[in-house]
């Protein structure tokens, strides 16, 4: 429950006991979970059981009739998901999963492997809903449910982020992130949240995103985006915000508006539109791409989710544009159309540079900024100088919902490639659906659990330094707003020397625009490769 | 004790069948009424599950995908790993049932590693016994088909003569048992000695195992050492299954612990984790196509929720909008 | 025989065992799981920690090269220091590094001027663990940093816009 005791101090060599994982207690450690939520975060949404408590306290003041609470839960989310139904029956515990979590990778805690961490759940499955458990016990894998239990849950089922690495190795396709949703979901009704959540969830419904960024805010904090563009480039980008009657809303996660770096690549957005001419409106209401309600319950994903269509519908759109963000995608291909769908008074995308119809989002009528982007570099429709990212040695990030949960693997390389000349992939046991989370995602990028945070994303720097190291990789390029802060720190502390970047800030870098001025550093202001001798000079003249 | 207790549940249910047929000689009762329970609890017990799985819904469409999505003409789609409609799901339950493809993508990163094979020996080996293990099950299955049918179909003899390959020893021996028996020690070792495996097994991981080395062992025996006469074996089996069943007392013990093993583990089935057999096709994120942007996944629950609408928000920060010119609905 | 002799000679028992003391700070069954350490993406804390103490191991063998070491140094304290919050516990694993030592040497310590050599190379040893807390200290501050540096992070626009009206007064 607390740090280590004074007389743990003075043992160099511990060995912990050797006994079964459902005899051992769950120790709270510090550093490695994050603040509960507060009361007033649950009460805006609406969430049961809203109170002041803290985790590191013993009493949790649980409402008294929690155990029927949680049992009910199960029972409903049984029939509601076979997915969960299916994954509490069928595990063999063959250990396929076991190696390949992050935060077991990173923390040698084996109640991080996949399998324990479902396990962790299934052994009260089975004491509750099967014959064989109820009657053999603990021969049959089953367990009571005790508040020891339910902390275990809250401790691990806050360490898990979603991933769904060990989706792809299991013989099953038993995915760890439905598990941990379903078994969030439950701690949810008895109001055991993390204010990191929380908090975001509130502002996010309030007010149109996670940060809590009011209209008028996020206006000037665009403006003065907009005066760093034309300091730089010489051109004035003129976004519009809830305007009604464009073609195309654009939505992106609030932290590229706010949080460096995130910025750039917002000003990569902004640049890239104006260039295109796009006719596009931003909307201060559905200010947010990522689904922090996601990380509570389905009802509060679906929710949130609910504004971006309703905005469209309001300002008239024919379809919508989606930034760079990995949750966000997750929610937007596997489950905005089922909630909030079907959006009919929307048109079936078609690029309005290229006519290219976006085939694979004809109903959902959104399409992510990549498979844009990507598609306007395949049709020659943008002047790119890739030299303008020679100051940089790249390699790629694959977040985990677009390559897991979506399959987004070769568009962004295609522009990577197509934008930069020093690109460098990094192990392939490590890369595309066998990506390694950052450490910090499904709402666990917090300040009070940096330590788990840095020993999750341990598996992912690790795998940076190796190309930082063979081939002086000193850019991690990716396409999700959490990755972009998280993975700053992660480098910060495991391989200094690597800066993160988004793939459209790389493109934006890159591209040069109409009537833009000689161009001598890049989006950061950091001086180009080669930027005073006379080659980009000529380069910008003939632009 | 994980391990104790389900070898000394395997070793009573063995003593179980001894006492039966040898001291008390209820080969009735083991011979045909067992056997019969059996059989009805595991189709009945596996039906009941299966519908108790299909009665759940499948609220969003949420395969796992593991290769590239169909997006445009000229990036390549794989079709097996992000399937994108129907009968690429079908290639890919083909081929993770038949193959096990996503146990051997556990291996397939280390065959191009610069160091070592020891990491991921463990797991290759793992794939390996898997499929060995249930290959050699459902041949071993198919084969003993030959005693509830009469006559027995030329498909059958196929079967047989390929597995008797080889022509070792007589009678011909058949390389399956053999696979089978080797196999399923190995996870049962693999199991009890790998300690990170041994942490998460449960008791109930490792009694289906004993209990199916069990059979094995009893089955070979039956085969090659006591050599139990098949005549009388049919007799009982095509009498069991013409609802007609005549014991006979040519079968030694032996064939009743093998018979009762049968029939535990028949019983055992539906309520355990052997289900996976089952499950393994429901399994939503192997059995659903990506392509939920392109058509509508239907939630059959999905219910209307409260949200904070574009009208609520507007009369929160009217005044704050107008000040900076977002335009608004109500002046 | 010399000390350093017979340290070379011992060298790779030496370390296998050094090794395995270390991961017993682990969960016994984790254990099982570093003990593999020859891919450094399935296993990286395995993988760095058996090349670190490799390292380590070979400078305190040589000429210990100040800048050499506290890579070496900093490479397995880095993984300890998010580990364990307690200093004890990361810098422990050179305590550990004494104990193998002894247990390696046994049977050729019986002069004096051997257990003389020992001592001198076990200050070696003492020095690499005061290197250590300066380094677990410096992980310690990093991370402090890395959370300020966060939060900055996240008000950045508030920051930078504040800098930007200033300079214009």
């Amino acid at each position: 429950m607390s740090n280590s005791k004074p007389d743990e101090l003075s043992q160099i060599n511990y060995m912990p006991p050797d006994e079964d994982w459902m005899d051992t207690a769950v120790h709270m450690k510090k550093g490695m979970y994050c603040h509960g939520a507060n009361e007033n975060s649950l009460k805006t949404v609406g969430f049961p059981n809203p109170r002041q408590w803290s985790s590191s306290e013993t009493n949790w003041k649980l409402p008294e009739n929690w155990q029927e609470i949680v049992i009910k839960g199960m029972a409903e989310r049984l029939e509601k998901y076979r997915s969960f139904h299916i994954f509490m029956d069928i595990c063999v515990r063959c250990g396929a999963c076991a190696d390949k979590c992050h935060f077991f990778l990173g923390t040698g805690d084996p109640k991080n492997m996949p399998v324990l961490r479902a396990e962790l759940l299934r052994s009260i499955y089975r004491r509750e809903f099967t014959k064989a458990g109820r009657i053999l016990g603990r021969f049959a894998g089953a367990r009571e449910l005790t508040e020891e239990v339910l902390k275990e849950w809250w401790y691990y089922f806050f360490q898990c982020t979603e991933c769904r690495r060990c989706s792809v190795f299991c013989p099953y396709g038993i995915d760890t992130a439905e598990i941990t949703m379903i078994a969030r979901e439950l701690l949810n009704l008895l109001g055991l949240n993390i204010e990191w959540i929380a908090g975001p969830v509130a502002n996010c419904y309030m007010k149109g995103n996670h940060l809590g960024l009011e209209p008028h805010t996020i206006k000037s904090s665009m403006e003065f985006l907009v005066d760093e563009i034309e300091e730089l480039t010489g051109v004035k980008v003129e976004p519009t915000f809830n305007r009604k009657g464009a073609e195309i809303l654009f939505v992106t996660p609030s932290g590229d508006l706010f949080a460096d770096p995130g910025t750039y690549t917002c000003m990569g957005y902004l640049m890239l539109f104006h260039e295109l001419g796009l006719d596009y409106t931003w909307s201060t209401y559905a200010s947010e791409g990522g689904n922090f309600g996601s990380f509570t319950s389905n009802e509060m994903g679906k929710r949130l989710n609910s504004k971006i269509y309703a905005e469209a519908k309001r300002l008239g759109v024919k379809w919508i544009l989606g930034g760079e963000c990995g949750h966000m995608w997750r929610v937007l291909n596997q489950y905005m159309d089922t909630w909030n769908g079907p959006a009919d008074f929307l048109e079936a995308p078609v690029s309005p540079i290229t006519g290219t119809k976006f085939e694979n989002a004809a109903s959902t009528k959104m399409v992510h900024i990549s498979e844009f982007t990507a598609d306007l570099l395949k049709h020659d429709r943008l002047e790119i100088d890739p030299s303008r990212n020679d100051h940089y040695k790249v390699t790629y990030h694959d977040s985990c919902n677009t390559s897991r949960g979506m399959g987004l693997l070769e568009e962004p390389r295609y522009i990577i490639n197509k934008v930069c000349k020093n690109f460098f992939e990094m192990p392939e046991n490590t890369i595309r659906e066998k990506t390694f989370c950052c450490g910090s995602g499904s709402g666990l990028n917090a300040s009070e659990n940096m330590e788990l945070r840095l020993r999750g994303g341990f598996p992912r720097a690790n795998a940076v330094k190796y190309v930082h190291n063979k081939f002086g990789v000193d850019m991690l390029a990716c396409i999700c707003a959490i990755d972009r802060a998280a993975l700053t720190s992660l480098m910060d502390y495991w391989v200094p020397g690597v800066r993160v970047i988004g793939v459209t800030e790389l493109l934006a870098n890159a591209m040069k625009m109409k009537g833009e001025n000689d161009r001598q550093t890049d989006l950061r202001g950091d001086p180009l490769a080669g930027a005073d001798d006379g080659e980009a000079k000529e380069d910008s003249e003939d632009a | 004790m994980k391990i104790l207790l389900p070898f000394l549940g395997v070793m009573g249910l063995v003593i179980v069948a001894f006492v039966g047929v040898e001291l008390l000689n209820l080969q009735y009762l083991f011979g045909v009424i067992i056997p019969y329970v059996a059989f009805i609890t595991f189709m009945v017990g596996v039906a009941l599950r299966v519908l108790k799985w299909g009665k759940s819904a499948v609220p969003f469409c949420i395969p796992t995908t593991s290769g590239q999505q169909k997006s445009f003409s000229w990036i390549k789609h794989n079709r097996f790993d992000n399937p994108s409609n129907n009968l690429e799901v079908v290639g890919r339950m083909a081929l993770e049932v038949l193959l096990f493809r996503s146990l051997f993508s556990n291996t397939a990163s280390s065959l191009k590693k610069e160091e070592g094979d020891l990491v991921h020996g463990s797991s290759k080996w793992l794939w390996i016994a898997g499929l060995a293990f249930h290959w050699s099950f459902f041949i071993l299955v198919f084969r003993h088909l030959r005693l509830f049918i009469d006559p027995i179909p030329p498909m059958l003899y196929l079967v047989d003569s390929l597995d008797g390959l080889m022509q070792v020893g007589v009678p011909v021996l058949y390389w399956t048992g053999l696979i089978f028996l080797i196999s399923a020690t190995y996870l049962f070792i693999r199991r009890a000695v790998i300690p990170q495996v041994r942490y998460l097994s449960l008791p109930n991981d490792h009694f289906p195992l004993l209990l199916l080395i069990v059979i094995a062992l009893t089955g070979l025996v039956m085969r090659y050492f006591i050599k139990v006469d098949i005549i009388y074996v049919k007799d009982l089996t095509i009498g069991l299954f013409k609802l007609n069943p005549v014991i006979s007392h040519h079968l030694g013990l032996i064939f009743y612990i093998h018979l009762f093993m049968v029939s535990v583990l028949l019983i055992y089935f539906p309520f355990s984790k052997l289900m996976h057999a089952a499950g393994v096709f429901l399994s939503p994120t192997r059995n659903m196509p990506n392509n939920s942007r392109r058509i509508r996944h239907i939630n059959p629950w999905n219910y209307p929720v409260k949200v904070h609408s574009y009208e609520e928000y507007e009369d929160d920060f009217r005044e704050k909008m107008k000040g900076v010119g977002i335009p608004v609905e109500k002046e | 025989m010399k000390l350093h002799d017979i340290l070379v000679k011992e060298s790779s028992n030496i370390l296998n065992g050094w090794y395995s003391l270390i991961l017993k700070t682990y969960h016994p069954d984790s254990e099982v799981f570093l003990a593999k350490k020859n891919d450094p993406f399935a296993n990286p804390i395995g993988h760095n920690i058996s090349v670190s103490i490799k390292g380590i191991l070979e400078e305190l063998l040589n000429n210990m090269v100040q800048e050499r070491i506290v890579g070496l140094l900093n490479d397995i304290i880095r993984i300890k220091a998010v580990q364990d919050s307690n200093p004890s516990d990361a810098i422990s694993l050179l305590f550990l590094l004494k104990q193998t030592l002894r247990d390696a040497t046994k049977g050729y310590i019986e002069g004096e001027q051997l257990f003389r050599e020992l001592l001198a190379f076990e200050d070696k040893i003492d020095r690499l663990t005061l290197l250590s807390f300066d380094i677990f200290m410096k992980c310690r501050e990093d991370i402090f940093n890395i959370k300020v540096n966060e939060i900055r992070r996240g008000a950045f626009m508030f920051t930078k816009r504040a800098k930007v009206e200033d300079d214009k007064l």
